[in-house]
């Protein structure tokens, strides 16, 4: 099972190496990064095996939010399957 | 892997413009309860309700997480209250709907629906006293719904039981004046009512149903209208398919919601109900997006081509995206629910006769609608008389819930709160429709329902 990290906000030194180490914390493993920069605009998104995690999905989720807002950032772990369905027939 | 541009329109959609899902509703049929022993009828009620429903809350909350979108409401709807307590009296009916008040509160759901009666055609005597016992049924409890179906396209038009709704409506009111008659924002009354409908105050598990059965209700108003919006001056044509599109992308995630509930929970999956149901939050109402496509004002002319397109589009664009699609499916337009539709009523711009134009080529009706306490109860049953005449003759559902509130005239306005929000009590016919409605009997079935 495969969760999709997405990271937004202002861009910022720093940003990937951290959720990053939040991922390899919970023995996420990332499969796939992708980012763009637009002026200040900072989007990533991470392709996440969660199979092997070593906390709930949902502490995961909620530490990844927690960076989230202490970097002043969106940091959302969703499941895969939600953007599979909505873009693929 | 993923393309970036989706992944970031779906979290889009759901942090910036509201998309969520609005309602997983258990439906669980209640015809093994039945007894003639009043104290076994209400345990086999509840224990019945709460055993089937045991983990519903947990699964949708599991499901929030792990797919990062809301859901809104957890609800149950079950087999109409008048079939399962046939036997009982009016005192019988107030009890099984506090039976039904604990059962939803135990489980931790927002609303349970199904305390009602279909009477398209007549009343058994069990639905009689069922029907009487609504007002104080929905007066001491908070999360029992009622539905009455007083007309289909088939039966035709109950016009004793339209002359009935009208006074329970009021009476209902009356014994809800302490908390602005919200008693009756909790009863609908139906033509042609969907027997798998997961939206309240209307849902009901119908008699052809199975046992227990998982039907989603999406949302999406803002969604919908951000992307007319982004569209910019685009004609018709183009319009309806960015409509469609974008509905697409909403059902489809009603669709892997209501398939992963029906796993976890091992009920089947019934419906999804690919509805536009706004709330009260800027962004997410119908009315903008009605505005937002070149209309001044909602209720100005153009509004209801606005609206049919707009339903039409939500319905083909849905449809592809879902295996079975029922309940109401459309557009909502409740008035108080909806910000733009509150501020066009607030502005003049929105009267209940525009709003009864548009109901006949939206999903539902005249919903959510504050009108003057001392409105005689004649004068409802003559509203929901047009309303259901236009079901009926459409071959459409169609339903009425008005709030007549109790001590407040045209230019106050109530506050519900939560997702029923607030609304201006809305004027209504100086004339009396009081010999029309004490006429009784039935209206007959249009031609068009001899189909076969």
């Amino acid at each position: 099972m495969k969760a999709v990290v997405t990271v937004i906000g202002k861009d910022s030194v720093g940003i990937i190496a951290e959720v990053s180490a939040e991922c390899a914390k919970h023995n996420a493993n990332i499969v796939d990064i992708t980012q763009s920069v637009l002026k200040d605009y900072f989007a990533m998104i991470m392709l996440v095996e969660i199979d092997n995690i070593s906390a709930e999905f949902a502490t995961f989720q909620r530490e990844l939010c927690e960076l989230g807002n202490r970097r002043g950032l969106d940091v959302r772990a969703m499941h895969e399957d939600i953007f599979n369905t909505m873009h693929r027939i | 892997m993923l393309n970036i541009n989706d992944i970031l329109e779906t979290v889009n959609m759901i942090k910036q413009e509201n998309l969520d899902i609005r309602t997983i509703t258990m439906g669980i049929s209640l015809f093994d309860c039945i007894s003639d022993d009043q104290k076994r009828l209400e345990k086999n009620v509840y224990d019945k309700i709460t055993k089937s429903a045991e983990h519903l809350v947990k699964t949708a909350q599991d499901l929030e997480n792990t797919y990062g979108i809301p859901i809104i409401n957890k609800r149950v709807s079950v087999t109409p209250m008048a079939l399962v307590g046939a036997n009982c009296d009016k005192e019988g009916f107030v009890r099984l709907a506090r039976v039904m008040e604990k059962a939803a509160t135990e489980l931790g759901i927002n609303f349970i629906g199904g305390f009602g009666a279909l009477v398209q055609k007549g009343m058994t005597k069990g639905a009689e006293n069922l029907i009487n016992a609504i007002p104080e049924a929905l007066a001491v409890t908070d999360k029992v719904c009622s539905s009455i179906n007083v007309a289909s396209t088939k039966a035709g038009i109950n016009m004793d039981a339209v002359k009935k709704m009208g006074e329970i409506m009021k009476e209902a009111a009356y014994l809800t004046r302490d908390r602005d008659s919200i008693g009756c924002a909790k009863l609908v009354v139906f033509s042609n009512i969907p027997e798998d409908n997961p939206f309240m105050a209307g849902a009901m598990h119908g008699m052809g149903e199975p046992e227990t059965v998982i039907n989603v209700g999406v949302s999406g108003p803002g969604v919908v209208a951000s992307a007319i919006k982004r569209e910019g001056a685009c004609d018709f044509s183009h319009l309806a398919d960015v409509i469609k599109k974008t509905a697409f992308k909403i059902t489809r995630v009603g669709q892997l919601i209501a398939y992963e509930a029906s796993k976890r929970l091992g009920v089947p999956y019934g419906i999804i109900d690919l509805s536009l149901a706004p709330t009260p939050a800027v962004g997410d109402s119908v009315a903008y997006i009605l505005e937002n496509m070149g209309l001044e004002k909602c209720g100005c002319h153009g509004t209801t081509a606005a609206l049919a397109m707009l339903n039409d589009a939500v319905k083909k664009g849905g449809v592809m995206a879902s295996s079975h699609v029922g309940g109401l499916s459309g557009a909502f337009i409740p008035v108080s629910e909806d910000a733009g539709m509150i501020a066009a009523a607030e502005c003049g711009a929105l009267s209940i006769e525009k709003l009864e134009a548009m109901t006949a080529v939206c999903s539902v009706g005249l919903d959510m609608i504050a009108v003057p306490g001392d409105t005689s109860a004649s004068t409802l049953s003559g509203i929901i008389a047009d309303e259901i005449a236009i079901g009926v003759i459409n071959n459409k559902t169609t339903a009425v819930r008005l709030i007549p509130v109790h001590g407040k005239g045209v230019g106050e306005s109530v506050e519900f709160g939560g997702l029923l929000g607030h609304a201006p009590i809305m004027k209504l016919s100086d004339y009396s429709s009081e010999e029309f409605i004490a006429r009784g009997g039935r209206i007959p079935a249009p031609i068009h329902s001899l189909r076969n």
